[in-house]
């Protein structure tokens, strides 16, 4: 409860802010029409006039909420008109590529703690795979994928991958050389197989980073399965969403995708965070 | 009481690193008896823990010889022949007390049917009953330390190892714990090595005092205890137990010039 006045007061001064900006960045159009049409405009006009407009620069909070009811309270979820609809799209694709990159990033990373060629040589490479703009890559593994017959999900999770097994990868490496020599060492006086340090030592030790890193790593899957629906001709998910409404000039619907998916962002942070809580709790080392 | 357990025969380790040849440990021999509480004492970098480490196969001998139990430290190692203590008490954070104990249980295929008669068996040994659920920062340094002598002993190894394992602690604990500990020896009658830097420790538990020194570390003097089986706190005032922390004391001034 003590968090939720600040909260609060937070969601109010962001609210205020917006609401300001959007007198500020509407205005000029107010006047440009008011001057085009010979009109003098009062200011309590000018402001009423800029929180109203079809097609804002910056639309108002209430614009988009009363966007967001129509596109989800008032549509079926199987309609491409609700955001539900969408959601769920981008969702399934983030949740795919989330969990392939995840199982992808803990490989690797066992890879590199176990194997000292893996060590000298993999590590680089994972970096530099980083440092491609995914802007750059996400079409043409579209493109490669569509050659092939492989169209919808598919492509934007492994694209969701791509993003995601990065700080999955970084995070376990050094997780499960997180355990310290004299543990290493009990386990070698019990002639502990590899398998057994693994398990038993290696792999719980590295429990706290592998939360972390999570949390990254489903931010990272959620950008990946937005930038991978851009290319796909726009069919369905956030990302068509924001395609088309910057390609008809209709702010609201890339306002409204935009909530859409930090809302999403934070459940799969909530998610993440409960099940990190449960895990280090019977673990425990609940903080 | 005369077979022997731990023998070296000039025995040797030379770690090499970039400043040149470190001699660990050079020309040590030892014999070390069934059932004998044998101390190794000494100052910092005298080879007493290495001298450890290489008994428990964590080292490599680079000269002589070692046995352990008539085996290479390797073969013994194998065969989980000893019970290692170290000087942190390495409990796993997210395993209970009881779940520590099965640690070893676990990882050497013991049968599960077992595993809850001896892990009651040696927290009992180790005063630790009724502790079993609990998680190890729920227990004090003292306490810790029990639950790894505890886990050394859940799989009946009769050689224990241990490498300083009240160095961390204060004073009045120790003193409760080196008692413990006499009192474990004896009901267990386990052959133990145990690395210590205090001297009234040294000599208030063993039957046998090792006294090295450092650069090369090598042994300086051994010591058999004289003191009585029973032994109280209070024999550490005697004249007995103060010879013997003398001879001790000369031991170590011998072999370190303090320069």
């Amino acid at each position: 409860m003590t968090r939720t006045l600040p909260i609060l007061t937070i969601v109010a001064a962001i609210i205020v802010f917006w609401y300001a900006m959007t007198v500020v960045m509407n205005s000029k159009w107010t006047y440009d029409q008011a001057s085009r049409a010979g009109v003098e405009v009062s200011f309590s006009e000018m402001v009423a006039d800029t929180l109203a407009q079809d097609r804002p620069v910056l639309p108002a909070p209430h614009q988009v909420v009363a966007e967001i009811w129509k596109t989800t309270a008032e549509q079926k979820v199987t309609s491409k008109r609700s955001l539900v609809y969408h959601g769920w799209v981008t969702l399934s694709a983030t949740l795919l590529g989330f969990a392939i990159g995840t199982a992808l990033g803990i490989s690797i990373a066992i890879g590199i703690v176990y194997s000292r060629v893996m060590d000298g040589s993999v590590m680089p490479w994972v970096i530099a795979s980083q440092t491609i703009p995914i802007l750059a890559i996400a079409p043409m593994i579209v493109v490669m994928f569509n050659s092939m017959g492989v169209t919808g999900l598919l492509p934007k999770a492994i694209i969701s991958a791509y993003l995601s097994f990065f700080p999955v990868t970084v995070g376990m490496v050094k997780g499960l050389r997180a355990p310290e020599g004299h543990l290493l060492d009990l386990m070698r006086t019990y002639n502990a197989s590899r398998l057994a340090v693994l398990w038993k030592l290696r792999l719980p030790a590295s429990m706290p980073y592998l939360f972390a890193s999570l949390k990254i790593a489903m931010a990272a899957s959620l950008v990946g399965a937005i930038v991978g629906e851009m290319p796909t001709g726009a069919k369905a998910g956030f990302g068509a969403r924001l395609l088309v409404g910057s390609q008809f000039g209709q702010p609201l619907t890339i306002w409204s995708a935009l909530i859409g998916a930090a809302v999403l962002a934070g459940l799969l942070m909530i998610v993440i965070s409960v099940i990190q809580r449960a895990t280090l709790k019977r673990m425990g080392m609940a903080t | 009481m005369s077979d022997p357990v731990i023998t070296a025969e000039k025995l040797g380790l030379t770690f090499q690193t970039n400043d040149g040849p470190i001699h660990a440990l050079k020309d040590v021999d030892l014999t070390i008896n069934k059932g004998e509480f044998v101390s190794f004492i000494g100052p910092s970098g005298c080879g007493k823990t290495t001298f450890l480490r290489v008994v428990a196969d964590l080292e490599q001998a680079t000269a002589g010889q070692v046995t352990v139990n008539g085996m290479s430290p390797r073969e013994a190692r194998l065969k989980r022949a000893y019970g290692y203590v170290f000087q942190a008490a390495g409990l796993l954070p997210w395993r209970t007390i009881g779940g520590n104990i099965r640690l070893p249980l676990q990882v050497m295929g013991i049968p599960k049917a077992d595993h809850a008669a001896r892990v009651a068996r040696v927290l009992e040994l180790v005063d630790l009953g009724g502790f079993e659920k609990k998680f190890p920062w729920q227990l004090s340094g003292g306490m810790q330390q029990r639950a790894s002598i505890a886990r050394a002993l859940a799989f009946d190894a009769d050689l224990l190892l241990m490498d300083e394992p009240f160095g961390a602690l204060d004073e009045i604990v120790r003193d409760h714990l080196n008692e413990q500990l006499l009192a474990l020896w004896k009901r267990t009658e386990k052959t133990i090595c145990f690395v210590t830097h205090s001297i009234p420790e040294a000599v208030y538990l063993s039957t046998k005092i090792v006294v090295m020194s450092p650069r090369p570390g090598r042994v300086t003097d051994v010591i058999e205890s004289t003191l009585p089986a029973e032994r109280p706190l209070e024999i550490r005032d005697s004249a007995e137990f103060l010879s013997i922390a003398a001879r001790v004391r000369d031991g170590l001034r011998a072999g370190h010039s303090y320069d």
